[in-house]
C-alpha cells in the first residue's frame, strides 16, 4: 500500500463537503454567521486541500491558472456591474431598491448578488495566490 | 477593581499589540518581521471588538427570523382567539373570556419580543473589522510576496546582511 | 464566568505572542501565529463577533498559514540570534504601550452599554435591517447594502493585491523544479507557466506528490 492512502482516501471524501460547506455559508450569510469572504475562502480551501494532497500538476489539470485569474477579475465586474445596473434603472449607485417590485426584494436580490461577486474574487485571489506561491523553485545560494 | 475588571480587556489587548510591534522592529529577519505585523493586526482587531461588545448582549442576528416572529404571534393569538369561540359554545362565557385573554397575551407577548427586547452587540465593529482582516491577508500575501524575491535577489533574508550588501555596492 | 473565560482566553494569547517572539525555528513561529488566530477566533465568538471569528479563523488560520509555509519553503526556516542589543526598540515599544494605555483610561468600561460607540448608527442599522432589507444578519446587511460602496472597495484591493502577487511572482523569469534524469529535482530558470504535463513536484500520474522520487518509479504494490 502507498503511504499516502490516507491522505488521499481522506481527502476524497472530505472536498465535495467543504465545497457544498462554502455554498451554505455564501447562501445563508443572510441567515446566520457568513457571507461572502468566509465562503470564497471556504471555497480555495477545498482546491488548496487537493494540491496539497495530489501535488501542484494534477492540481493545474483541474483548475487551469486562468480559471482564478477570470474569476479575480469578474467578481469585482460583477459588484459594480450590479452598481451600474441600479444607475440604468434610476436609482443612485449600488441602491438595489430598484432591482425587483418592491425595495425589500430588490434589497435581497441586490445583497444575493454583490455577496456572490465577492465569493467569486476571494476565491479567484486565494487559489491564483497558492498557485504563484506553490508553483515557483527554490534556488539555493 | 472595578476600574480592573472594566479596563482588563483594552490593557491585555495593548500588551499583545506592543509585543506584536516589537516583534517587528527587533527581530532582523523579514518573515519573522511578518509574523510580528499580522499579530499587530490581530491584536488592534481584538480591541475594536471589545469595544463594540455590550454586556448582556447576543450576536447581532436578529432572532425570531424574517418576520417570522411577528406572524408567528398573530397566529398564535389567531389560534387562542378561534379556540375562545368553541370554548364559548361548549363551556359558557367565563371560559371563553379567560381565553380570549390568553389569546391577547400570547399576542402582546410576540409584539414585544419582536419589538427589540433583545439587546444586540453594535454591528458597526464586526463590518469593519471584517473588511480589515481581508485586506491584512491581502497585504501579507504582497509582503511575503516581496520576501521571495528578495531571497533570490540577495540570497539572504537577514535585514543585516541585505544593508551591508547594499553598502557595499 | 464571561470574565474568567475572556481572562483565560486573552491569556493564552499573551503567552503564544511571547513565544513567537522567542522561538527562533521559523516552522514554529508560523505555527503558533496559527494558533494565535484560532484562539482569537473563539474570543471573538465570546464577544458576540460570529462573523468576525468565522473569518478569522478561515483567513487567519487557513489561508495565511498556507502562505507562510510556501514562502517558509521558499525562503529557509531558520532565524538568526539577533545580534543589535534591543534597548531601543524596547524602549519604543514602553513609550507606545504607555501611550496607548493612557490614551485607554478614558475609555467607556468593557461591555457599557450607554457608551457613546452604541448610540448613533448601531440602533438605526439594527432596526433597518429588520424593516426596509428584511434579513436577520445585521452585519451582512451593513456590509452589503448600508456600506456596500466600502465592500466595493475592499474587494478591489484584494484583486489589486492579487495582481501585486501576480506581477511579483508568476510572470516573467522565475525559478520552476523539474526533474533531471541525472540529478534528480533541479531548480531551473523558466518564463512558462507551470505546466501540468511537466516533471514538475506533483508528478504526472494521480499517484501523489512525492517530491525526491523518480517519476518513473513503479508504484509499491502490496
Amino acid at each position: 500500500m502507498d503511504d499516502k492512502v490516507i491522505l488521499r482516501v481522506g481527502a476524497k471524501l472530505l472536498i465535495p463537503f467543504i465545497l457544498v460547506f462554502a455554498l451554505y455559508v455564501q447562501f445563508h450569510g443572510d441567515y446566520g454567521p457568513g457571507g461572502g469572504f468566509q465562503a470564497g475562502v471556504i471555497f480555495a480551501a477545498a482546491f488548496i486541500l487537493y494540491a496539497l494532497v495530489y501535488g501542484l500538476g494534477n492540481t493545474l489539470r483541474v483548475l487551469p491558472p486562468w480559471i482564478p485569474y477570470l474569476c479575480s477579475a469578474l467578481g469585482v465586474l460583477i459588484f459594480a456591474g450590479v452598481g451600474l445596473l441600479t444607475m440604468g434603472l434610476g436609482a443612485e449607485f449600488l441602491n438595489y431598491d430598484v432591482l425587483a417590485h418592491d425595495p425589500e426584494h430588490g434589497q435581497h436580490y441586490g445583497i444575493l448578488l454583490v455577496e456572490f461577486g465577492v465569493l467569486v474574487t476571494v476565491f479567484g485571489v486565494m487559489v491564483a495566490t497558492f498557485y504563484a506561491f506553490a508553483g515557483r523553485g527554490r534556488i539555493d545560494s | 477593581m472595578n476600574f480592573l475588571v472594566g479596563h482588563y480587556n483594552y490593557e491585555v489587548v495593548i500588551l499583545l499589540m506592543m509585543v506584536g510591534f516589537y516583534i517587528l522592529i527587533s527581530r532582523g529577519n523579514l518573515v519573522k518581521k511578518l509574523l510580528g505585523l499580522s499579530l499587530f493586526q490581530t491584536s488592534v482587531f481584538i480591541m475594536y471588538i471589545s469595544l463594540g461588545k455590550v454586556a448582556g448582549g447576543t450576536a447581532p442576528i436578529l432572532m425570531g427570523g424574517h418576520g417570522g416572529d411577528d406572524h408567528a404571534a398573530e397566529d398564535a393569538g389567531g389560534h387562542a382567539v378561534g379556540g375562545a369561540d368553541q370554548a364559548a359554545e361548549v363551556l359558557g362565557n367565563a371560559a371563553a373570556e379567560v381565553a380570549q385573554a390568553a389569546g391577547q397575551t400570547a399576542e402582546a407577548a410576540g409584539h414585544a419580543s419582536g419589538a427589540g427586547e433583545v439587546l444586540y452587540s453594535n454591528p458597526l465593529p464586526h463590518v469593519l473589522i471584517l473588511t480589515a482582516i481581508v485586506v491584512g491577508i491581502a497585504t501579507t500575501a504582497v509582503g511575503l510576496s516581496l520576501v521571495i524575491r528578495i531571497k533570490e535577489s540577495y540570497g539572504t533574508i537577514e535585514e543585516d546582511e541585505i544593508h551591508d550588501m547594499d553598502e557595499s555596492l | 464566568m464571561d470574565f474568567v473565560v475572556d481572562a483565560t482566553l486573552l491569556a493564552i494569547l499573551a503567552v503564544t505572542a511571547i513565544t513567537i517572539l522567542r522561538v527562533r525555528n521559523l516552522f514554529a513561529a508560523v505555527m503558533l501565529a496559527g494558533i494565535y488566530s484560532l484562539v482569537s477566533a473563539a474570543l471573538f465568538t465570546t464577544l458576540d463577533a460570529v462573523d468576525v471569528a468565522f473569518t478569522e479563523a478561515a483567513v487567519g488560520a487557513g489561508i495565511s498559514t498556507v502562505l507562510f509555509l510556501g514562502t517558509l519553503a521558499l525562503v529557509g526556516k531558520e532565524e538568526q540570534r539577533p545580534t543589535h542589543r534591543p534597548l531601543l526598540p524596547l524602549a519604543v515599544v514602553l513609550i507606545t504601550g504607555a501611550a496607548l494605555v493612557y490614551g485607554t483610561l478614558d475609555l467607556p468600561d468593557f461591555g457599557d452599554p450607554q457608551a457613546p460607540a452604541h448610540q448613533h448608527m448601531a440602533p438605526e442599522f439594527i432596526e433597518g435591517s429588520e424593516e426596509d432589507i428584511g434579513i436577520p444578519n445585521v452585519v451582512t446587511s451593513v456590509l452589503a447594502s448600508y456600506r456596500g460602496y466600502d465592500t466595493m472597495g475592499e474587494t478591489t484591493v484584494v484583486f489589486t493585491a492579487l495582481v501585486a502577487v501576480l506581477l511579483l511572482l508568476a510572470r516573467g523569469r522565475r525559478p520552476i523544479r523539474v526533474w533531471d534524469e541525472e540529478r534528480g529535482w533541479i531548480s531551473v530558470w523558466s518564463d512558462r507557466d507551470p505546466d501540468p504535463d511537466e516533471r514538475t513536484p506533483g508528478g504526472t500520474t494521480s499517484r501523489g506528490g512525492d517530491d525526491d522520487a523518480d517519476p518513473d518509479r513503479e508504484a509499491p504494490h502490496g
